[in-house]
């Protein structure tokens, strides 16, 4: 399991190694330094001393991979290449245009991102596999056809309406809770509520589809005729055989985005004012903060394989047959 | 000349996939073995219905990509002198829309401003009231008539619709019946759909029957241009993704070995980045390009044009790898079977095996991939848009008008009528795409129908 995982970790390497080469490549060789000083500065009235004075302060004046000019190890670590991206690996990720520190940015935003995030995914996933499974139950039947109808209609709303939506509705109309906005402790509540809310019915339609076609599929297996030849009510069929073999498949699809609920959600943070990194982003992007994005993209990445990994280990938790070797 | 026709970079694209469409649906005609999944689909009512609104939608989106540029009428010593403004053929036939615009915003089918001004009357006298619009109901000389004509301007669309309707329906019946189509969900689809077209032509000719945007723009003239926009992004893409993913998966099923290592690092990379980051990091790095390269493009309308298709492009590059993984595992499972090892044991090069025995036994997962992410395409471009690295500002777009429209919301009365427009125009494209792509799913996955009979 130890040698698994670690074999799995250097395996991850390479991977974060080439999303390090793309963002730089995206980022500094597709356009040069010069090209986005003149773009930040302004594209007419732009002298080449304020170009150079804009990449010194935010050193992008060196070299992009060899500087020939230096000595020793120098000549590698005093690039742009080795100080703005390699040093990612080591958590590094330098500054933004307004100066400040993005991995302390990236420390105090994630809890905010957290605490919408992770009872938007936990919620969610009871919402929707107790739909699934209801419609399971009811399949081939006029309530299971008005379930999946509700589900393609669902799915087939753009995810803004039910923010701009909700927003209207529950604040606006009925003054519930307030448009935007985050407070600390257990005054937060009441801006964590309704983005909740909306995060989960937001995903309604395509996820408990998805996870019908799975039960759907299970049903169909020889273990299920004989839990039922056994005498057991179609509901414990349901949720004590079928939920638990259905699992392989389910976690293949939700394990993955657990280390991504840090990361927040973009349109979700930044309608509701929530001072986290999806509203870091939007920002960022806004502002053509390029070192940001490129933090993003890197720590996305890296959280995703972190994702990739937890579903292994996932795996033997709900399945004793895979072993981790 | 009094025109000349402009065929803009995305127009060319469009007008590629169309023919492209056109010959595989002409060599499916010819294949009796091809047709049969789309026999099955063609017998759900379900599918046929949303076909013909997605289809309507075509039409519209089609109209709005032959471009051209209309000849002014004084001649430059003999030589036709051309406006510099492109317009197309939409454009034309909505004329009296995209001319017609108030001074700002005004309600659905209103023929006063939604705010009140000062105006002066014939007096001399200063008033604080709702200032009538220069066209919408510009007809009426007493605001209380305006029920009584909206009422009469329906009837008459219904009536003159459900004409054309009829006409329409007993030209296609034979050829409908010919070939065993749902006729009665079809007809009666047809129908509501032409009355429906009547009553927006025949008060549209009067009044803004979805009120005007802050500049007064037509709002169901801004809907109608955002169906080409998200068309396109739904469409062209798909000349990215496909080649990409049929070429790059089938070869790594395939060969194995140091290839599929390579493809499969690739995507994996290319994966596991959120993907609305890969594009944020490439549209944003798009923009500096565009910016500092003014001298690529000769007018807005051109650069907006090119951004459609460099964003079609990075949405094609980030998400080809799905369908690409999902054609591995398929050639993996298929150079097992029997045929491919007789075709390797007559001595047959691998690229014929290749284009000749696994491409076309994948294309059932090409086809229904495809229309499935059709409605996620259309879907990202507003989100997209929103997050400021979708489509160009100036370009009119489902996502650009849900923008523009976003901050009124807080008005007092509300401007609603802009995002709704666009939110329902988006919902009805989708959800016929989304039904369409169902009914595509269900005749053409082998192992949905095998686990419908087992169910």
């Amino acid at each position: 399991m130890i040698a698994y995982l670690i074999r799995r970790i250097l395996y991850a390497l390479p991977i974060l190694v080439g999303v390090n080469l793309l963002t730089f490549s995206l980022f500094f060789v597709v356009n040069t330094p010069n090209d986005m000083a003149r773009m930040q500065l302004g594209i007419k009235r732009v002298t080449p001393d304020a170009i150079e004075k804009w990449k010194q302060q935010r050193g992008y004046d060196k070299p992009l991979f060899l500087n020939s000019a230096a000595n020793g190890a120098d000549k590698i670590t005093d690039t742009i290449f080795w100080q703005k991206s390699a040093s990612m690996f080591a958590l590094d990720f330098g500054y933004s245009d307004d100066g400040r520190s993005i991995s302390r940015e990236i420390a105090t935003r994630m809890g905010p991102s957290l605490a919408i995030a992770l009872p938007t995914f936990l919620i969610g996933l009871v919402t929707y596999i107790t739909f699934a499974l209801l419609m399971t139950l009811f399949r081939a039947s006029a309530l299971d056809m008005a379930g999946v109808a509700l589900c393609v209609l669902l799915m087939s709303v753009s995810g803004l309406f039910y923010i701009i939506g909700g927003q209207f509705v529950v604040s606006k109309l009925w003054h519930l809770v307030p448009i935007s906005g985050y407070g600390s402790g257990v005054n937060s509540f009441k801006f964590v509520i309704l983005p909740i809310v909306i995060g989960v019915i937001g995903n309604v339609g395509s996820s408990s589809r998805w996870y019908r076609t799975i039960f759907l599929e299970e049903i169909g297996k020889d273990y299920v005729r004989t839990a039922r030849a056994k005498g057991l009510s179609e509901v414990s069929v349901l949720f004590r055989h079928v939920l638990k073999n259905a699992m392989i498949p389910i976690l293949t699809g939700v394990v993955v985005v657990i280390p991504l609920l840090f990361m927040g959600s973009l349109l979700t943070e930044s309608f509701f004012g929530i001072p986290g990194l999806g509203s870091y982003t939007i920002d960022a992007i806004n502002a053509q903060d390029f070192s940001v994005v490129r933090a993003m993209v890197f720590l996305g990445s890296l959280l995703y394989i972190m994702g990739l990994i937890l579903t292994d280990i996932s795996y033997t938790l709900v399945d004793p047959r895979v072993r981790l070797s | 000349m009094s025109f000349v026709p402009v065929i803009l970079w995305s127009d060319a694209l469009v007008l590629m996939l169309l023919a492209a469409v056109i010959f595989c649906a002409w060599y499916i005609r010819q294949h009796e073995h091809l047709l049969l999944p789309w026999r099955r689909v063609a017998q759900n009512s379900t599918a046929m219905v949303s076909l013909l609104v997605f289809l309507l939608f075509l039409v519209v989106g089609l109209l709005d990509t032959l471009h051209y540029r209309a000849a002014l009428p004084e001649k430059n010593g003999g030589e036709t002198v051309y406006t510099p403004e492109v317009l197309s053929v939409f454009d034309k036939l909505a004329t009296q829309l995209r001319t017609q615009t108030e001074k700002t915003y005004s309600a659905p089918l209103a023929i006063t401003l939604y705010a009140k001004e000062s105006i002066t009357d014939m007096q001399g006298r200063v008033l604080r009231d709702y200032p009538r619009l220069r066209y919408g109901g510009a007809h009426l000389t007493d605001i209380q008539q305006r029920d009584a004509d909206v009422l009469w301007r329906i009837f008459l669309g219904v009536v003159v619709g459900l004409i054309g309707g009829v006409i329409i329906a007993f030209a296609c019946k034979r050829w409908l019946s010919e070939r065993n189509l749902p006729l009665r969900p079809l007809l009666i689809a047809m129908l509501s759909i032409s009355a429906l077209i009547g009553i927006l032509v025949s008060l549209s000719a009067a009044y803004h029957v979805l009120g005007t945007d802050k500049v007064g723009q037509d709002v169901l003239y801004l809907s109608l241009k955002s169906i080409r926009t998200g068309l396109i992004i739904g469409t062209v893409t798909t000349l990215v993704t496909l080649p990409l993913a049929l070429l790059l998966g089938i070869t790594a099923g395939y060969l194995r070995g140091w290839v599929d290592d390579v493809i499969q690092y690739v995507y994996t990379v290319l994966s596991s980045i959120p993907s609305v980051l890969l594009i944020a990091a490439a549209v944003l790095m798009m923009q500096v390009t565009i910016d500092t390269h003014p001298q690529w493009f000769d007018n807005s309308a051109s650069r907006a044009d090119l951004r459609l298709v460099f964003l079609c492009l990075i949405l094609g590059v980030t998400s080809w790898t799905g369908l690409c993984r999902l054609l591995r595992g398929e050639t993996l499972k298929l150079r097992e079977m029997e045929y491919i090892q007789a075709a390797q044991a007559f001595g047959v090069s691998s690229l014929r095996i290749l284009l000749r025995h696994i491409m076309p036994n994948v294309m059932h997962i090409v086809l229904i991939s495809l229309v499935m992410d059709f409605s996620g395409l259309v879907l990202a471009e507003a989100v997209l848009s929103y997050v400021g690295v979708g489509v160009d500002p100036s370009m009119i777009s489902f996502g650009t008008m849900i923008n523009g429209a976003r901050l009124e919301m807080g008005r007092d009365p509300m401007v609603w009528w802009a995002l709704a427009a666009a939110f329902g125009f988006m919902l009805v494209l989708v959800l016929a795409a989304n039904l369409f792509a169902d009914a595509v799913r269900d005749a053409f996955d082998p192992r949905l129908s095998r686990s419908d009979v087992a169910s």
